[in-house]
């Protein structure tokens, strides 16, 4: 079943043309990665798909589970099942992480008309998610992602990403500034994440992080636009040759 | 029921009672204030003090320093004095009010049924006892024997100057004299009631008191006077909140509240103030001129001011602390949140005198659409006031760009051994942590309103656990619309 589909997308950013016909199909139950030299769109299109102002979309459609997102609110997005996980997560001083999530989750539940989580519950999956991901249980009362380092704040987005459970996972260069231990937990908390249910979309400079979230499909993004796809080997083979043979 | 559909979603205590009251025409002359005075029967001491402070007030020009702008107000325009007719013999039981004056406080959420809650009919803000005041009178005021029993006096300051001569006389005026300054000056002559509290020595008063400020009446002016006495060694929690309907022309509310702590004395004093602050495009609101000061008087008392300021079309009000007794302690605890056209020009002023008196600051202002929001507070260490110890924070929140926020510190220190901290910042609610939140599922408002409670919750946090929620809700509506 196809869970998003993205046809002939071009984007402008400040006037300028970042994604320049992109076409992307993504099914339920599969991994995408999506690799590409620096400044070729990677961070647009998660940042698009999110809903993010200032990402004027001039041409083409985007379709989650059939519906089309090109002009539905951020919130509208994130309440039928689309997360993305920051590249750079913003700090809210005074808001406690515990707080937060809360906020979110409830939001979701009135969104999809369930009923609001339990509050003893609520916090017995966080607690228990957040040791999952070896993060002290007293970060939960720090404000989001105040004080807190690189690494936290990425398992903070992971955190976010198993408690709320969405139907699509934007991951924004999720392992960018990890080390390899933090790189460990977090990959462990995203297969943890991976059911026949939902998707991943995975945008990274790197091999290594797919060593531990295995893709079933890998693109190139180059100028705006997917040159190449393919298996898993696609991207050992951009580790050893480097993108410009396929630009070429 | 949910949270949201606890929020209203304007400005809910807009309305107008439909009372026939008694109002004087409006104007100002020396034959108000008889007329005022004789009106309560007050003794000659104090028409005579009310007469000087009018005397007074007539010499003062009216302060321009204040970082607002409005027209300059024709004191003769105002109606000094208007009551419910039904009211005009002063507060009796509660089945003597006005069938219709209870409603009005019951739309408003202030619990005047005290038999209800005495026999725990009604449980939600249990142990409160009320001074509803109505324009220019106090209503009812409840609880009164119980809080009688602890020797405790709770009553409308119009009854005290009957019931407690000695202690009016004696403490009215002494924290903020009659010349003052134009808005204080203007209060002590033609100030029509308040609450008076006194607190005998070593009682911890058995409940938390308040008084809820209505403005009802077209045209005229509210200037109540609060005097608050904590004897030796007793403790009072007082909340004070303020509504009035919306109405296009601006009104003025020019109140006077001094508080007098003894040795070992607490006094703390919580504000919700939520007067209409016009509509949105700026027309119409109360003008808040207000003049709040307390008296550390003995050793080792505290005086603790906590305000969260949403209404008013302008604000201008500085709750401050003099610390006279060796090693009292002052404190000021303030969220401010201009949205539209409103104006505050708030802060605190920390007057060190004693030896090792302390002082704690926070202020936290949030200015949204076209506002303008100032902190205007002094500091001042005397040569007397050995190892005195201050430490402000001040802190703005901007939404959008079209607003103002300004910081106005003084800070005069006459003291070698004193120590004194400010901090201050200024930060905006930024795109991204917008767009985060929504990215979460939570839409801009929520989003913003979260952010802001985010930022206030130091303040909060030394409210009365009610208030505090109050307060939040509060915020959450005065927000609405500051997000585009």
């Amino acid at each position: 079943m196809k869970m998003l589909e993205i046809n002939n997308l071009h984007v402008d950013v400040d006037g300028k043309r970042i994604l320049n016909g992109l076409n992307l199909t993504i099914e339920a139950g599969s991994v995408h990665a999506i690799m590409g030299p620096n400044g070729s769109g990677k961070s647009t299109l998660a940042n698009v798909l999110a809903g993010k102002p200032g990402y004027e979309i001039v041409d083409g459609e985007i379709f989650f589970d059939g519906d089309l997102l090109n002009d539905a609110e951020p919130e509208q997005r994130a309440q039928q099942g689309l997360f993305l996980a920051f590249q750079y997560p913003v700090e809210i001083p005074g808001v406690s992480n515990m707080e937060f999530l809360k906020a979110s989750l409830d939001n979701l539940h009135a969104a999809r008309g369930d009923s609001q989580p339990n509050a003893v519950e609520f916090m017995k999956s966080v607690r228990s998610i957040a040791a999952d991901l070896d993060l002290n249980p007293e970060f939960l009362k720090r404000g989001v992602n105040e004080g807190f380092s690189g690494g936290e704040k990425k398992r903070n987005e992971i955190l976010q990403l198993l408690l709320l459970q969405p139907r699509l996972a934007v991951l924004d260069e999720t392992d960018s500034g990890l080390d390899i231990d933090a790189l460990q937990v977090v990959a462990e908390g995203v297969n943890r994440y991976r059911s026949e249910n939902n998707a991943i979309l995975m945008i990274t400079h790197y091999q290594r992080l797919l060593n531990h979230i295995v893709p079933d499909v890998v693109h190139v993004l180059a100028e705006g636009e997917i040159v190449k796809s393919g298996g898993r080997e696609l991207a050992q083979q951009l580790e050893a040759r480097g993108y410009a043979w396929l630009t070429e | 029921m949910a949270v949201e559909d606890l929020v209203p979603t304007e400005y809910s205590a807009g309305f107008v009672t439909d009372v026939e009251s008694e109002t004087l025409p409006p104007g100002l002359d020396e034959s108000v204030i008889r007329f005022i005075s004789a009106k309560k029967a007050e003794p000659e001491w104090l028409t005579d003090w009310r007469l000087e402070a009018f005397a007074k007030w007539r010499e003062m020009p009216a302060p321009l320093w204040a970082h607002v702008r409005f027209p300059e107000i024709d004191f003769n325009a105002i109606s000094y004095y208007s009551a419910p007719k039904s009211a005009a013999d002063g507060p009796g039981s509660l089945e003597e009010v006005d069938p219709e004056l209870l409603r009005t406080y019951e739309k408003l959420g202030i619990p005047l049924h005290e038999q209800e809650i005495l026999a725990g009919v009604v449980k939600e803000r249990p142990d409160v006892a009320v001074d509803a005041v109505f324009d220019s009178v106090s209503i009812a005021t409840t609880f009164r024997e119980k809080l009688a029993e602890a020797g405790v006096v709770f009553c409308p300051i119009s009854e005290a100057v009957h019931s407690h001569p000695e202690l009016v006389q004696k403490y009215l005026g002494s924290v903020v004299p009659q010349r003052d300054n134009f808005y204080a000056s203007l209060n002590s002559a033609v100030f029509s009631d308040g609450s008076f509290v006194y607190i005998p020595p070593g009682v911890r008063c058995p409940m938390e008191l308040s008084t809820y400020f209505r403005i009802n009446e077209q045209n005229t002016g509210q200037f109540e006077r609060t005097l608050i006495i904590a004897d030796k060694g007793s403790y009072v929690s007082y909340l004070e909140g303020c509504t009035a309907p919306m109405r296009d022309e601006n009104q003025l509310h020019a109140a006077v509240v001094e508080l007098v702590a003894m040795e070992d004395a607490q006094i703390k004093y919580s504000t919700v103030q939520n007067w209409y602050p016009g509509d949105k495009d700026g027309k119409g609101g109360i003008y808040n001129f207000v003049t709040k000061r307390g008296a550390c008087i003995g050793d080792r008392s505290k005086i603790s001011w906590t305000q969260v300021e949403t209404g008013s079309a302008i604000t201008w009000k500085y709750p401050s602390v003099v610390l006279r007794g060796a090693e009292s302690v002052g404190e000021f605890y303030s969220v401010a949140l201009t949205n539209n056209y409103q104006q505050a020009d708030t802060g605190t002023k920390m007057i060190h005198i004693g030896p090792n008196t302390r002082s704690t600051i926070i202020s936290k202002g949030i200015s949204a659409g076209r506002s303008e929001n100032s902190y205007r507070g002094l500091v001042r260490t005397s040569p007397t006031a050995h190892g005195a110890r201050n430490y402000t924070q001040c802190d703005s929140l901007l939404i959008g760009d079209t607003c103002g926020a300004h910081t106005f510190p003084y800070i005069e220190n006459r003291n070698i051994s004193s120590t004194i901290e400010h901090e201050a910042s200024t930060s905006k609610v930024s795109e991204d942590q917008l767009f985060l939140c929504q990215q979460r599922g939570i839409d801009t408002e929520k989003a913003v309103s979260m952010i802001v409670n985010g930022f206030c919750k130091d303040v909060f946090r030394e409210l009365p656990m009610e208030f505090a929620v109050e307060a939040g809700k509060l915020l959450e509506v005065s927000l609405e619309g500051a997000v585009g």
